[in-house]
């Protein structure tokens, strides 16, 4: 008997106990669509992540004072050390050095309190140049960015993030405003245009408000830090030529401090994809164990297969007694209701993915959550479903095989 | 089944060997007389329903050739359950020769059900050797056994057992599916067979659409199809009223006259009369005995 009539006998049983297929495939299907959903919405998580740490600037490198090991200790004191200085920053931006790098954003921070008129509001104020828009991919709402001149007389200038500029001026216009640090005053030249909160960081990237580094480092910056600059962010000219610009960034750093190998460096360069891979991999961990329960289901829906051959087994003793003494093999047999068991864990399993595509294309209607249906994950599921089958056939169709014709036959 | 049944005259071909030669005697072959040929060219369809003799034998009507079909010598069932066991065949020797009618009768409990397994190859002999066409069937395996089923025997049981969901014409091809057959061969091979027994207008009934009589002529051309050594049928007629009755029976004395060898098991003895020989089982014994002293049993 052919594999292909195996396969049309197999469906015929299938097809002739409706009610009985269509529960036991519902085990099945609902494992298969709740591992397509599961790891739907993971991936959506992770995509929505990584489309959020990519909107921050593509092709990012981030310079940190001090390094850690990769054992975990930390030399100099990752990030409270000030190895770096804006001087570094201006030798990175050089482009006979560092031909791959496009901008280049040093960058020191503090939380201070802003003061417009009878208003004031606690944010953190930054010191950049203005390579911080093009870093950071961001544009204005209204206004203008400071520029090199600026930064060259360290002028008292300020641009606010949208959120600032609404908490300290409301519905005024801001540019040309002053707004108060402490006893410097600054006057307000732009306002950035929202791009709503981080949900990696949980911060908003509108409450913000940047200043001339220079003007920072002489009126907002204490102690050490006068100097030096808490990061400096890099901007590689493309995707592809990130490596070229992360190695010539070293290269020159490890120059200018005098370092002779990279272990001795006293900085730290991280790229975007380290920081995606930290921040997709919470998400991950809860994919893994949301699939894990759905793939408990799936372990559910094949004891549902197994127990619903062997009752099919059992009532048609008469049926294989028969086929038994019109010549057919234990192998034949057992082959026939393998096929079953798999026919019946496959159509679950395409039936599971097609509900978690639907589920995928409705679901996101009624809750935020995106759900990104990746193929692998649905070809996987049909494997899976496949391997069900088969897996929870093999004992039925065993004890099918096994049976002895004339007690087949004999039981009427 | 309001149904009514079609005239009985069912049979319309006869063979081309009936009655047109003497009845010879058999060559004194040395057995195994032919090996078996599992693998041998598709037969006819003349050849299936008339079963052509081989090569080098005539045959009739009648009774045997002289060429034994069925070899049985001092076979023992022994059934054992735990420290119980029965013995249900007590040394059967037995020899049914091709183109032979045999009918087997025995009240129950006599070890009829029992000699039916072992001469169908459902089961093998405690000891004892059992030759079919020539071939030692006692000991083979399981896959073994169901080929042996598949080309040599063909089956009619009590209860016709077909199956429900099929068409008349798909349960007929079922053991030719078993055969590697092809799908165009098995069909046009069922609807002969079909057509053989008086059934070619319902090839696509269902088994639950016929009269039992139907459904048993379904399962005697089922027997037919794979143009087998020996067809077995086992109480053929116990669940069939007597007009159905006498429908099969004829059907199986035509099969006769074509030349088929039939082994008719069966605890009626009016049944067992249309046999031209009669095999008496009692206590796992066997006795023959003459048609005309079944009066008696």
């Amino acid at each position: 008997m052919s594999w292909l009539e195996t396969f049309r006998t197999g469906v015929q049983a299938i097809m002739s106990h409706r009610l009985r297929s269509a529960l036991t495939m519902l085990g099945i299907l609902i494992g298969i669509a709740a591992v397509i959903l599961t790891v739907g919405l993971g991936e959506g998580a992770s995509a929505q992540v990584s489309s959020e740490i990519q909107s921050l600037g593509t092709n990012l490198l981030t310079v940190t004072p001090g390094s850690s090991t990769s054992t975990g200790g930390v030399r100099g004191g990752l990030g409270s050390a000030t190895s770096l200085t804006a001087a570094d920053a201006t030798a990175l931006a050089n482009k006979k050095d560092c031909p791959d790098v496009a901008a280049v954003a040093p960058v020191s921070s503090r939380s201070t309190v802003l003061v417009a008129g009878a208003t004031n509001w606690t944010t953190s104020v930054s010191g950049s140049t203005p390579g911080w828009l093009t870093v950071h991919s961001r544009s204005l709402l209204e206004g203008n960015f400071f520029t090199q001149d600026d930064i060259v007389k360290a002028n008292p200038v300020m641009v606010l993030g949208a959120t600032t500029a609404v908490e300290l001026f409301g519905s005024r216009d801001p540019i040309g405003q002053s707004v108060s640090v402490g006893t410097e005053t600054y006057t307000v030249e732009g306002v950035l245009n929202s791009i709503g909160s981080s949900s990696t960081s949980g911060t908003s990237q509108d409450d913000l408000a940047i200043v001339p580094i220079s003007t920072f480092q002489q009126q907002l910056a204490f102690g050490l830090t006068r100097t030096s600059v808490s990061s400096i962010v890099i901007q590689a000219t493309s995707k592809n030529t990130l490596s070229a610009a992360y190695q010539e960034v070293q290269d020159e750093l490890l120059a200018l401090h005098g370092a002779t190998s990279p272990l001795a460096a006293n900085f730290t360069i991280t790229t975007q994809t380290q920081a995606l891979s930290t921040a997709t991999s919470v998400d991950h961990t809860l994919t893994i164990l949301l699939a894990g329960i759905a793939a408990i289901s799936l372990l559910v829906g094949g004891i549902g297969v197994m127990n619903i051959m062997l009752v099919s087994v059992t009532e048609r003793v008469r049926e294989i007694g028969l086929r038994k003494a019109l010549g057919a093999t234990p192998s034949i047999i057992r082959r026939q209701f393998m096929v079953e068991a798999s026919v019946l864990g496959l159509a679950g399993g395409l039936i599971g993915v097609l509900l978690g595509l639907g589920g995928a294309i409705g679901l996101p209607h009624l809750i935020s959550n995106p759900i990104v249906i990746s193929p692998s994950a649905a070809v996987a599921a049909i494997v899976v479903s496949l391997a069900i089958g088969l897996g929870f056939g093999v004992y039925p169709a065993s004890r099918a095989a096994r049976m002895a014709p004339i007690d087949a036959l004999r039981s009427e | 089944m309001p149904e009514a049944e079609p005239p009985t005259q069912a049979v319309p071909a006869v063979s081309a060997y009936e009655g047109a030669e003497p009845e010879t005697v058999a060559p004194t072959e040395v057995f195994p007389l032919h090996p078996p040929e599992p693998g041998s060219a598709s037969p006819s369809l003349d050849e299936v329903f008339d079963h052509a003799p081989t090569a080098g034998t005539t045959r009739g009507a009648g009774s045997g050739h002289g060429r034994p079909i069925i070899e049985l010598v001092d076979v023992r069932k022994v059934y054992s359950a735990g420290s119980l066991s029965v013995e249900a065949l007590r040394g059967v020797s037995l020899s049914i020769e091709e183109g032979e009618f045999v009918a087997v009768i025995g009240p129950s409990g006599s070890g009829k059900s029992t000699l039916m397994h072992i001469l169908g190859c459902l089961d093998v002999p405690t000891s004892g050797s059992f030759h079919l066409s020539g071939q030692d069937v006692s000991h083979m395996s399981e896959t073994e056994l169901a080929h042996i089923r598949n080309q040599r025997i063909g089956f009619v049981f009590q209860g016709f057992h077909l199956l429900p969901s099929m068409a008349a014409w798909r349960n007929v091809e079922l053991p030719l599916s078993y055969a590697a057959v092809s799908r165009a061969e098995r069909r046009e091979r069922a609807i002969a067979a079909l057509r053989r027994v008086g059934l070619g207008e319902r090839i696509e009934h269902r088994p639950g659409e016929l009269s039992g009589g139907q459904q048993q002529r379904v399962a005697v051309a089922r027997a037919l199809v794979t143009d087998p050594d020996v067809v077995l049928a086992d109480e053929p007629t116990g669940n069939l009223d007597t007009a159905s009755t006498e429908e099969i029976l004829g059907l199986f004395s035509d099969l006769h006259r074509a030349g088929r060898t039939v082994v008719l098991i069966t605890h009626e003895p009016e049944v067992a009369a249309v046999a031209s020989r009669v095999i008496r089982v009692r206590d796992g014994q066997v006795t023959e005995a003459p048609p005309r002293e079944l009066s008696l049993v």
